[in-house]
């Protein structure tokens, strides 16, 4: 008897009690009406509103503490830095009007325009001057970025030698904010577009305390959108910002973001069109390549081989060159990976990063170390009969992922085919151990990643100096590292692109001292309807600003 | 039964303090950091952020300091989620967890007893068959292979119900179904083969001997002692449920703590990790605890006061 009582009774209270506290999202109000409008079918008006998916809830919603792309992307959607990178990810002026440089190009003076932030409070000079203090005195993740940037004193406050009050900004009235830098920098406007550059309102940011950025209205925006609804794992809304100074430009009303996790669920939800925008798989894309929403977007991740320098074998050029040219990238891409990849020859991916001339980075360096099986093996013969030996057995260190260990089969099938008497063993470990192997210079070969920290050509480059934490291969040229001493403070921007173009061709043409494999890429399911969603390839990779449905 | 309880208690502090410990210990030896750009971090910033996080400390101390805020109900903050307490997280994410839990588990139950009873009183008839068929692909066929199908057919083809995420409370159907599969299956044959057992019993001839009608033998003799077995079944139903969601949350959408827990392990959120490690050892330790009662209370065989007569 005690047993019916239990199921009949206890359990469904219990559920009626928790039913309370499940925080559904839709509740019956216009979220149900918000995702047909979505899919801008069925009614002639096409609401400008559109509903996208992201992997997994924001992480935080503190410009000054945000470490991820998904932040990053909400962030560069309501708020605004002094620059913004435009849809064809060059940077233009934002929350500045006006920007001058004294005549060594160290002090920076920049005129705000009038805008307001969601509560009614002009943004100031000293919302810029207080939020980026506040990355220095709380050690936020990207404070490196105020590094590179080369704002006076960054570098010392991060190695907490001097008190985050000196960094190189002032507010010198309102509207007025000066930045000196210790050097001249041509990469500074660039990098002002990051979410690390925002300004964030002290008064608002201190009356939060510890719950700020923690809920949809405990954030202001001060950009083309407002954060209007935040559901913890499921969901965020932007809305379009009345009060944004170019508020003209933007189309649309409301953007819609739910989370999913899990790809194959997010394409049945774009095919009962609930989402607008999903990412695929590789695993999915034999089934919906056909599909009309079906998109190959190159990403500006790139992967590649990394030689530990110090190995008696792989520190000769030859062996390194025959690597590179053994490896049929074509195939790695086209029937290995299948997921929007692209074969890269060089270390600079293609299509994100012009020349100040308009030109692109890839087109104008072209193919380096591209060759095929017949040349590797003269480079590899002549590098074998150097090293004094007849064959070669190297590890390669690689991470336990799907993607990574499909990658290393292939190197290792291609490798072991094309060049004789080369064997390669694989040892896959967790991705953090991969890292901590590689940092350690403890492998012969490791298949690495890398990711761009701002947009241009310089964040693949400048990893190779010697002594660079991202190094890790103790590959050492003493031209490469002067010619990054050079671009790095070469306003000159011509000059300068020639000079980053110049890096690439040591790094590799002289050095083959890396094997690029390939470009990342992403497959996505993208209504048709929409129109000019910008995507970047660094910080925030997803403008709304310009976009809108059809 | 009051000593009884109190000894449980105390069991069950012990048993937390060690999964706790354990967990402590071994996720000290997993390899990385908590922070999600370790790859661009150099090894003075990462230092300056340890020393922030109290990471650069012996982990004696951390464990230590660990355990101090522990016992004053302090779950300390995530990595990840920059400024969130592992409690306010828990608290958020534990209702959807729950509920498609419980709902998978009731609906299991009741859809798995009728199974079971109707196959063993039908005993070598198709019905029989069909329900044992039922039963054995339900044990063997995952969970998220039901999750992906019921998605696909119900939710894509037929749109009756949402393919995923969590909008109301027809979202919670497909989820609980898929989570319920797994119930229906161990409840069903477990019943069926007690019911047998206790139909070639000898009270059961004896009641048919009395002269009792058949369904009085079937309700007041049979099922109600065949019942008593499947109690014990519902501590690891209950487990295997709270499991089992973790692939269920993620194919569905449904902010749950299942999901919240895989992604702290990968990314390294040790706070979030410990924190969720205790609530499933908790939420465990307290069912097999409950069983244990229920079954003192349906069992009068079942002495719950002295173990020493066991």
């Amino acid at each position: 008897m005690n047993k019916k009582w239990v199921s009949r009774f206890m359990a469904p209270a219990a559920a009626a009690l928790i039913l309370a506290g499940c925080n559904f999202s839709g509740s019956g109000d216009e979220a149900s009406g918000d995702s047909e409008g979505g899919s801008a079918e069925g009614d002639g008006s096409s609401a400008q509103v559109i509903t996208l998916s992201e992997g997994s809830d924001i992480p935080t919603m503190d410009s000054t503490k945000a470490h991820d792309s998904i932040a990053f992307n909400v962030l560069n959607n309501i708020n605004e830095g002094l620059y913004r990178q435009n849809e064809s990810n060059e940077v233009e002026l934002a929350m500045a009007e006006k920007h001058d440089k004294n005549e060594d190009e160290t002090v920076h003076t920049f005129t705000l325009r009038e805008q307001n932030w969601s509560n009614g409070e002009p943004v100031t000079a000293q919302d810029f001057e207080y939020a980026w203090k506040r990355v220095m005195r709380e050690a936020g993740p990207y404070n490196y970025m105020l590094v590179t940037a080369g704002i006076k004193n960054a570098e010392a406050i991060m190695n907490e030698e001097v008190d985050a009050e000196e960094l190189g900004v002032k507010a010198v009235d309102e509207k007025t904010l000066e930045v000196t830098l210790e050097a001249p920098n041509p990469l500074f406007e660039t990098l002002l577009a990051f979410a690390t550059f925002l300004p964030q309102n002290q008064a608002f940011v201190e009356e939060q305390g510890d719950q700020y950025a923690l809920e949809a209205e405990n954030v202001l925006a001060n950009g083309p959108f407002v954060f209007s609804e935040w559901q913890q794992e499921q969901g965020w809304t932007l809305e379009k910002n009345e009060d944004y100074w170019d508020a003209e430009n933007v189309k649309l009303d409301k953007a819609e973001f739910v989370v999913i996790k899990d790809p194959q669920s997010g394409a049945n939800l774009y095919e009962t069109e609930k989402v607008d925008r999903v990412k695929l798989t590789s695993s999915l894309v034999d089934q919906y390549q056909d599909n009309e929403g079906f998109t190959n977007e190159k990403a500006s991740g790139i992967v590649f081989l990394r030689f530990n320098h110090n190995h008696e074998v792989l520190s000769n050029a030859n062996i390194r060159r025959a690597v590179n040219m053994a490896i049929d990238r074509d195939g790695l891409t086209d029937v290995i990976l299948k997921d929007g990849s692209t074969p890269l020859y060089g270390v600079v991916p293609e299509g994100y990063y012009n020349s100040p001339e308009g030109q692109d980075y890839r087109e104008l360096n072209g193919d380096i170390n591209k060759g095929t099986p017949e040349e590797a093996q003269e480079f590899w013969t002549k590098g074998l009969e150097e090293a004094g030996i007849d064959s070669l057995t190297v590890s390669l260190n690689i991470a336990d992922t799907d993607e990574m260990k499909k990658v290393g089969e292939y190197l290792q099938a291609q490798l072991e085919d094309n060049l004789p008497g080369f064997k390669l063993e694989l040892k896959a470990v967790p991705f953090a151990q991969r890292l901590e192997i590689e940092k350690a210079i403890e492998y012969d070969l490791s298949l690495s990643t890398w990711g761009p920290d701002y947009a241009d050509p310089m964040t693949y480059l400048d990893m190779w100096v010697d002594g660079s934490s991202a190094n890790r291969m103790d590959y050492v040229n003493p031209k490469l590292d002067e010619l990054v001493a050079e671009a790095r403070t070469d306003t000159d921007l011509s000059n300068r692109y020639k000079t980053l173009l110049e890096i690439e061709k040591v790094l590799l043409e002289e050095d083959a001292a890396v094997a690029p494999l390939y470009q990342r890429g992403n497959t996505y399911l993208t209504r048709p309807s929409i129109e000019n969603l910008v995507i970047h390839p660094a910080g925030a990779d997803l403008s709304l600003k310009w976009a809108s449905v059809k | 039964m009051k000593r009884y309880l109190l000894q449980r208690f105390a069991y069950a502090a012990l048993t937390l303090f060690i999964i706790v410990s354990a967990t402590f210990l071994l996720m000290q030896l997993l390899p990385g950091t908590p922070y999600s750009n370790a790859e661009k971090l150099t090894e003075s910033q990462r230092a300056i952020l340890d020393a922030k996080y109290g990471l650069d400390k012996p982990v004696a101390i951390q464990y230590l300091t660990y355990i101090g805020n522990l016992v004053q109900g302090d779950l300390g903050y995530s990595f990840q989620y920059q400024g969130r307490t592992v409690m306010s997280m828990i608290g958020d994410r534990i209702g959807p967890s729950a509920l498609i839990g419980l709902q998978g588990l009731v609906f299991g139950t009741i859809i798995g007893l009728v199974l079971g009873i109707v196959s063993a009183l039908r005993h070598n008839t198709a019905l029989d068959y069909a329900s044992v068929t039922i039963a054995v692909l339900g044990m063997s066929i995952p969970s998220f292979v039901f999750a992906a199908l019921l998605q696909y057919y119900i939710g894509v083809k037929l749109g009756w119900l949402p393919v995923a995420l969590w909008e109301n409370y027809q979202s919670t159907i497909l989820p609980s179904l898929a989570l319920s599969v797994t119930v229906i299956a161990t409840v069903a044959r477990f019943i069926r083969s007690e019911m047998l057992e206790v139909l070639g019993q000898d009270y059961v001839t004896t009641a048919r001997a009395k002269g009792l009608n058949e369904s009085g033998v079937i309700w007041k003799h049979v099922i109600r002692n065949a019942l008593i077995p499947v109690v014990t079944m519902l501590g690891p139903l209950a487990v295997s449920i709270m499991t089992g969601t973790l692939v269920i949350e993620k194919i569905f959408g449904v902010p749950g703590l299942g999901e919240q827990f895989t992604l702290s392990i990968l990314v390294l959120d040790y706070s979030v990790i410990m924190g969720i490690t205790l609530l499933y050892s908790a939420l465990f330790i307290f069912v097999v605890f409950v069983v244990d009662v229920l079954y003192g209370l349906l069992d009068p065989r079942i002495d719950l006061k002295g173990g020493s007569k066991a």
